[in-house]
């Protein structure tokens, strides 16, 4: 059976040119960086090759640009690196409950430490309350985090209204934009960010290696110590293949693709829409990444679609608490006001620009049995 | 979490699915707050020796793929059961017929097991107001 792959949020297929690229770097140009010989210059160019796309993509110097193990380490290094270089004198950070766990569970082991987080509300589609962002930021508030492009709900945060509200009230600004990057136009000046979180296994990269951006000048206290790698800032070896993949990745990524995507996501979308007693989670048009869909079914449980697609080779996601390892629904779709039931109900269909009018055509064919099926069967309908 | 393929199968091609038009007792169970709500269905009969049976039996369920298929399967392990038999169906029958359940699923197998038992007990309420 053919496999069709709508889970992109989760990670997406590495590129054939990326992976050609970092081939030779496993065998051929094994060498660390940090060495001075023939084999070790090789690998430092490579990554420094990489390290000048990344930071020319978002607007950034290569010295900002550090490299990482992925974006739930490059969160980690953001709040907790600032939390622990301010804290005493200051102790307040500001998220949204709308942001991924890697941040959310990160603050809730900072409060342990002594920290004091705000977590905004959204609205109904997903967008930070800007009114109470300013409102809160208080003389003991040391950064702002707020997501980029949501992961389940495809909302894209205005980076550039919160980076000018941070500016106002000289707090920094931290964004994960995990999701985001290469899909939506991040620039580190024009947006006032401080902090930047990047990885590449969502872009058609290998996973394992991420990036952080840090504006010259901030005091962060280093995450990982040793033996002074990434200008003293984040020790261990460089993952000089993931770091050869990410560069590449970046470099292959084009706003086609995108252009492409959001037909795509429309038509999808439009499809889904089409079937009675569906609700789409998160915004519509360009206020939504390319790539994202979210939507709940009336009376039918997520992670049972989620089985039936499967079933005709159609790989999804679920926010449902079904699937979940604590049996709770998402976060995400509760700060926008779903109820348990709709949460309950949802599934999440990702798209990348290896998808197909094909496949969009295939699933729009198969979605409507199922669901149909499955309200039969449902006490609720 | 991986299922078994017994649960797959009786997930996507479930057995008794669907309501019983005027049926002797009715078991509604399960919170939607949770992910699962489990209505069973049943009607009761006699066998050669007088005593009470389930003639039928049908489900409805809003949950998960192994909710519906441990309503699935209690609804085949009760069928043609004496009710006090039926009555003694217990979770780990169900874990045992689906030849397992991810330990995060196993409330499913409880939730169809006390549905079974509401269904009979409000069959047998309804019996002693007449």
């Amino acid at each position: 059976m053919k496999q069709i792959y709508f889970d992109n949020a989760a990670t997406t297929k590495i590129d054939e040119r990326v992976l050609k690229e970092m081939l030779s770097y496993f065998n051929e140009k094994f060498g660390n960086a940090s060495s001075v010989h023939e084999k070790g210059r090789e690998a430092r160019e490579a990554m420094e090759k990489a390290r000048k796309i990344i930071a020319k993509s978002i607007n950034a110097k290569k010295s900002e640009i550090y490299f990482t193990s992925g974006g739930t380490e490059s969160n980690n290094w953001a709040l907790k690196g600032l939390f622990f270089e301010n804290y005493p004198e200051k102790n307040h950070i500001i998220t949204t409950k709308v942001d991924h766990d890697c941040v959310l569970n990160t603050c809730k082991w900072l409060e342990t430490q002594g920290a004091e987080v705000t977590y905004l509300d959204v609205d109904e589609e997903g967008f930070v309350n800007l009114e109470q962002l300013k409102n809160s930021i208080t003389e003991k508030t040391i950064i702002v985090s707020v997501i980029h492009g949501n992961n389940e709900i495809g909302t894209i945060q205005d980076l550039e209204a919160i980076g000018k509200i941070c500016r106002e009230k000289n707090v920094l600004l931290h964004t994960d934009a995990c999701q985001s990057f290469t899909k939506v136009p991040i620039d580190v000046k024009k947006q006032n960010l401080d902090l930047v979180t990047l990885n590449a296994h969502k872009i058609h990269g290998p996973k394992g290696v991420g990036a952080i951006y840090i504006r010259e000048g901030i005091r962060i206290t280093p995450f990982f110590h040793g033996g002074g790698h990434e200008r003293k800032m984040r020790s261990g070896t460089e993952n000089i293949t993931g770091i050869v993949g990410f560069g590449k990745a970046v470099d292959v990524a084009n706003k086609k693709d995108i252009e492409k995507m959001k037909i795509l996501r429309d038509k999808l979308i439009d499809g889904i829409l089409k079937i009675e007693n569906v609700r789409l989670n998160g915004p519509m048009g360009n206020k939504r990444l390319c790539n994202n869909i979210n939507v709940s079914f009336n009376n039918i449980e997520g992670e049972a679609i989620g089985g039936y697609l499967e079933q005709r080779g159609i790989m999804t996601s679920t926010g449902s608490a079904c699937a979940s390892h604590s049996l709770e629904s998402s976060h995400v779709l509760k700060a926008i006001r779903l109820s348990p039931i709709q949460s309950n109900s949802s599934i999440r269909i990702s798209i990348s620009k290896f998808t197909t009018d094909e496949e969009v055509d295939y699933f729009l064919k198969t979605l409507p049995g199922i669901v149909k099926k499955l309200r039969r069967l449902s006490p609720l309908s | 979490m991986k299922y078994s393929k017994k649960v797959m199968q009786e997930f996507l091609y479930p057995k008794n699915m669907g309501e019983i038009k005027n049926p002797d007792g009715v078991g509604k169970i399960g919170n939607p707050i949770c992910g699962d709500v489990m209505w069973i269905y049943i009607k009761v009969g006699k066998n050669k020796n007088k005593e009470e049976i389930i003639k039928d039996i049908k489900f409805k369920t809003f949950g998960c793929a192994a909710a519906i298929a441990t309503s699935s399967m209690i609804t085949q392990l009760a069928k043609g059961k004496k009710l006090k038999d039926a009555k003694k169906i217990t979770r780990n029958d169900i874990f045992d017929s689906l030849k397992g359940l991810p330990s995060i699923k196993m409330h499913c197998s409880n939730l169809a097991s006390d549905a079974l038992k509401k269904a009979i007990e409000d069959y047998e309420k309804k019996k002693n107001e007449v």
